[in-house]
C-alpha cells in the first residue's frame, strides 16, 4: 500500500498551532490522511465527533449505514478496490462489538482499515458504565494495532500512527478507541504524518543471497509453478509479477484473494487454487518441481492436507510478512520483502524460458474439467438455471470489466470460478474469515471506492438476509450497485456438505424466504425475479442498463453442487468432479 | 507432564505501552502454550520493557513461529528464544517459617551453609529465608524445609536471564533502526 497515492491532504500539516476540540482534531487529522469517505453510525459516546463532522460535510462524505457491521464491511470493500485505507466510525459498546466481525475479516484478509470507536468518559472506564465495552481487550487479537485515546492531546498522534500502521507493510485493521472526554476537551493542534516507528519495520530488507538463490532455483526448474496471492495486489506489483511469470514461462494459479492480479485470459493463468479451484493448478501443485508462492499464506483451503502438499517440489516463498514464512509449508528459499521490489530483482537474474510441454499438461486437465463440469455449469440446455451460467452471463455482459463482490457460500465459489477479470482489484470477497453478510455492504463500499466502475454483487438467499438492512443505505444514497441474488432457497454450501458427508440429512438448511423483490421495492430498489433460462439475458441487460441500484433475483437449482471439490483436510490431488467422476 | 519437552526462555523487548502483555499472552494462548514463568521489568534502556517468559515444548519449530508472531506485533521491538545452555538464569524464592518451629528444630546454620540462604527477617512470629538459584535449587530447599521445619508461605519469582553470547541483540537492532530512520528522513526530504 502506497499511502502517498492517497488524495493529497487539503489541510497541510500546520506549523502554527491552533486550539481545537478533540473531535475537530480527529476530523482534521482524517483529512490530512486523505480520507474523504467514512462509513459509520452515531451513538452517545461518539456524538462529539459526529457534531464536528457536521461542519466538514464538503471534505468528508459520511455514509450512514444501517448496522455497524455494514460500516466495517463497506470500509473493507472501499479499501479493497481503491488502494486507500477504509474508515469506519462507530459508537462505544454495542457499536464497537457490532464491528468485530468486519475487523476480524479485515485482519484475515489484510485489508487496510481504521475503525474509530467512541468510548465512555475516561473517568468511567472500567466501571461498567452505560455502553462501555472493553474494546481494547476484545480487539487486540484481531487487529494489527489498537490504541485507547484518553486525552485530546493524543488524538492527532494516534490517528497518524493508525494510518501508517494500517496501510504499510502487510496491511490490516487498526482500532482507535476514543474516550468521550478526549473528543470534547481542547488542546493545541498540529499534524505530522508518521513514517517511522522504531518497533515496527513494515517492509523487511530484501536479502541479496536469497534473491540470487531464488533465481537459481527458478532457472533450474523444468516444471515451475507459481501461486499468486493478494500480496501482489496489495503491493501494486501486478506488472512486476507478469514480467516475472512471462520471463520464466511460469504458469500460475491464484488464491481466491489473488484473483484479478493478472487478467483471466493471460496464457499463463491456470485459474483458481484450492477447495473449489480449478483442477489443473491443484494437480500441478503436486507435480511441479519448483513451487513459487508470491504474497500468499498457504491457507488450509488452498493446501488441503499439508502432509501430501507439494512434497516433491522446492518451494520459494515471497512474502512481506516474515511470520508467514515456514508457518504452514516448509520452504527452500524465503524471499522476504515487498513483491514490488523483490520480484524485479529475481526477474533480472532469471533466464528467459518457455515450458511448452509442461504448459500442455495443464490443458489436458482443463479439458477434463471443461467436459465434466464447466460446460455443464455454463451452457446447460435444459433443467433449472445454474449459478455458474448466471455468473458467466453477467461477466460477459459487463465485458469482463466489472468489480465482482460476493458474499459467502456456493454462489461465492461460482462467482470466483466463473467471473472474469481484465483489471486488478476486481474481486472483493471474504476469503479468510468466510463472513456471510459481507457481500451487500462490501459492495456498497466498493462502489464508493471505485465510483466509475460497475459493481456486481453476487449474494445467496442466506447471506443477503444477514445484512439486508443495507438496502436502506442503498436507498438513502442512491448507490448504484447491481445485486444478483442466486436463490436456491437453501443454505447451499452447508447443504452440499450435508449431501456429501452427512447422509443428506438437511439439518436447518432449508429456508422459507421472503419476496425479495417486494423487499427491494420497499427500499426503492428496482428488481426482477427470473425463473426461466430464456428470460435471463434480457433481465441481465435490463439490470445493467438501469441507471441505479437493481436487484436481479435468479431462482437457481435447489440442489446445485459446486465442483470440483477437494474435501476438507484431503490431498489436493484427490479431486471430486461430481456425478461419480473423479480424476 | 513435560517429559521430553525442552524449557525455552523467550526474551521480549517492547515499547512501554498499555496492553503489551495482553498481546503477548494471546499469542501463547492461540498456540496452546502454557506460560511456566513470567517476569517483566523496565530494561536498561529507558522506555523499553523486558519480558522473560519460559514455556515447555517438544518442537523448536513452535518456538520459531511463536517468536515471529510476537515480533510481528507493532509495539514489540525484538523477541527471541534460548535454551538453558545459552543463558545465565536465576529465580528468587522467599520462605516464611514459624519462629517457634525454627527454635524447636534447633540450628539454621545448616540451611545457610548448604543452600546459601539469606535471612531477611527474624521476628517473634516468623523467620524469612531468601534463596536465589535455579528452579531445582529453590525447589530443593522448599522440599527440605517442608519436611523438617514446615513452610508457612512460599513464593518464587519468574525467571530472569541474560544470554552468554557476545551479541547484544537489542542495542544492535536499535542502532540499525536509527540508521534506517535517518535514511528514510533523508529520502523524504529529497
Amino acid at each position: 500500500m502506497e499511502r502517498d497515492k492517497q488524495t493529497q491532504p487539503v489541510i497541510t500539516p500546520t506549523a502554527n498551532k491552533e486550539t481545537l476540540s478533540g473531535s475537530e482534531i480527529l476530523i482534521r487529522a482524517l483529512v490530512a490522511e486523505g480520507v474523504d469517505t467514512v462509513f459509520g453510525y452515531p451513538g452517545g459516546a461518539i456524538m462529539p465527533v459526529f457534531d464536528a463532522l457536521y461542519d466538514h460535510k464538503e471534505r468528508i462524505k459520511h455514509i450512514l449505514v444501517r448496522h455497524e457491521q455494514g460500516a466495517v464491511h463497506a470500509a473493507q470493500g472501499y479499501a479493497r478496490v481503491s488502494e486507500k485505507v477504509g474508515v469506519a466510525l462507530v459508537t462505544s459498546g454495542p457499536g464497537a462489538t457490532n464491528a468485530i466481525t468486519g475487523i476480524t475479516d479485515a485482519m484475515m484478509d489484510s485489508t487496510p482499515m481504521v475503525v474509530i470507536s467512541g468510548q465512555v468518559v475516561s473517568s468511567l472506564l472500567g466501571t461498567d458504565a452505560f455502553q462501555e465495552a472493553d474494546v481494547i481487550g476484545v480487539t487486540q487479537p484481531i487487529t494489527k494495532w489498537v490504541y485507547q485515546v484518553r486525552r485530546a492531546e493524543d488524538i492527532a498522534w494516534a490517528v497518524s500512527r493508525a494510518f501508517h500502521i494500517a496501510a504499510s507493510g502487510r496491511p490490516g485493521p487498526v482500532v482507535l478507541d476514543i474516550a468521550k472526554d478526549a473528543q470534547v476537551n481542547s488542546c493545541d493542534f498540529s499534524y505530522e504524518r508518521t513514517t517511522f516507528l522504531r518497533s515496527y519495520q513494515p517492509i523487511p530488507d530484501p536479502e541479496e543471497d536469497k534473491i540470487q538463490m531464488a533465481a537459481e532455483v527458478i532457472n533450474s526448474a523444468k516444471k515451475p509453478f507459481a501461486l499468486v496471492g493478494q500480496g501482489v495486489i496489495l503491493g501494486n506489483a501486478e506488472e512486476e509479477l507478469i514480467a516475472f511469470l512471462e520471463k520464466g514461462g511460469i504458469p500460475f494459479g491464484s488464491t481466491i484473494l489473488g484473483l484479478s492480479a493478472v487478467p483471466t485470459d493471460h496464457p499463463l493463468n491456470m485459474g483458481m487454487l484450492g477447495m473449489h479451484g480449478n483442477v489443473s493448478p491443484n494437480i500441478k501443485t503436486n507435480e511441479c518441481d519448483v513451487l513459487i508462492a508470491i504474497g500468499m499464506r498457504f491457507d488450509d483451503r488452498v493446501t488441503g492436507d499439508l502432509k501430501t502438499y507439494a512434497k516433491q517440489a522446492k518451494v520459494i516463498h515471497f512474502d512481506i510478512d516474515p511470520a508467514e514464512l515456514d508457518k504452514n509449508v516448509k520452504t527452500t528459499v524465503k524471499v522476504v520483502g515487498d513483491a514490488k521490489q523483490t520480484l524485479p530483482l529475481v526477474t533480472k537474474q532469471m533466464e528467459q524460458r518457455a515450458h511448452p510441454e509442461w504448459l500442455a499438461e495443464f490443458d489436458t486437465y482443463y479439458q477434463k474439467e471443461y467436459d465434466h463440469i464447466i460446460k455443464k455449469e455454463l451452457y446447460p440446455e435444459s433443467g433449472e438455471i445454474k449459478m455458474g451460467e448466471v455468473v458467466h452471463k453477467v461477466t460477459e455482459a459487463t465485458n469482463n470489466e466489472a468489480i465482482c463482490v460476493t458474499d459467502v457460500g456456493q454462489h461465492q465459489m461460482m462467482s470466483t470460478r466463473y467471473f472474469k477479470y481484465t483489471k486488478s482489484r476486481s474481486m472483493v470477497t471474504s476469503g479468510g474469515l468466510g463472513t456471510m453478510g459481507f457481500g451487500l455492504p462490501a459492495g456498497i463500499g466498493a462502489k464508493y471506492g471505485a465510483p466509475d466502475r460497475e459493481v456486481c454483487i453476487f449474494v445467496g438467499d442466506g447471506g443477503l438476509q444477514m445484512t439486508m438492512h443495507e438496502f436502506g443505505t442503498i436507498m438513502d444514497y442512491g448507490v448504484n450497485v447491481k445485486i444478483i441474488l442466486l436463490n436456491n432457497n437453501f443454505l447451499g454450501m452447508v447443504r452440499q456438505w450435508q449431501e456429501l458427508f452427512f447422509d443428506e440429512r438437511y439439518s436447518e438448511t432449508q429456508m422459507k424466504n421472503p419476496d425479495f423483490i417486494k423487499v427491494a421495492d420497499a427500499y426503492g430498489i428496482k428488481g426482477k425475479k427470473v425463473t426461466k433460462r430464456e428470460e435471463l439475458d434480457d433481465a441481465i441487460k435490463e439490470m445493467l442498463d438501469h441507471d441505479g441500484s437493481y436487484l436481479l433475483e435468479v431462482v437457481v437449482e435447489t440442489k446445485g453442487m459446486v465442483y470440483p471439490m477437494v474435501p476438507a483436510g484431503g490431498s489436493i490431488s484427490n479431486i471430486m468432479l461430481g456425478n461419480g467422476y473423479s480424476l | 507432564m513435560n517429559d521430553n519437552k525442552t524449557l525455552y526462555t523467550i526474551t521480549i523487548f517492547s515499547e512501554n505501552t498499555v496492553g503489551v502483555l495482553n498481546q503477548i499472552t494471546t499469542i501463547f494462548t492461540r498456540r496452546q502454550l502454557n506460560i511456566e514463568t513470567l517476569s517483566v521489568s523496565p530494561s536498561a534502556i529507558e522506555g523499553i520493557h523486558k519480558f522473560t517468559i519460559t514455556t515447555f515444548t517438544n518442537d523448536e519449530e513452535v518456538m520459531k513461529k511463536l517468536v515471529r508472531l510476537i515480533d510481528k506485533r507493532v509495539d514489540i521491538l525484538k523477541a527471541y528464544y534460548n535454551t538453558d545452555e545459552d543463558l545465565v538464569h536465576q529465580e528468587l524464592a522467599l520462605y516464611k517459617l514459624s519462629t517457634e518451629k525454627v527454635m524447636e528444630h534447633g540450628s539454621i546454620e545448616y540451611f545457610v551453609r548448604k543452600y546459601n540462604v539469606r535471612i531477611l527477617e527474624v521476628s517473634v512470629d516468623c523467620v524469612v529465608f531468601l534463596k536465589a538459584g535455579h528452579f531445582d535449587e529453590t525447589q530443593g530447599l522448599f522440599e527440605e524445609l517442608s519436611s523438617t521445619i514446615g513452610v508457612l508461605q512460599f513464593v518464587r519469582s519468574g525467571r530472569i536471564a541474560i544470554t552468554k553470547s557476545k551479541v547484544e541483540r537489542l542495542s544492535d537492532m536499535l542502532a540499525k533502526r536509527e540508521e534506517q530512520k535517518s535514511l528514510l528522513l533523508a529520502t523524504q526530504q529529497i
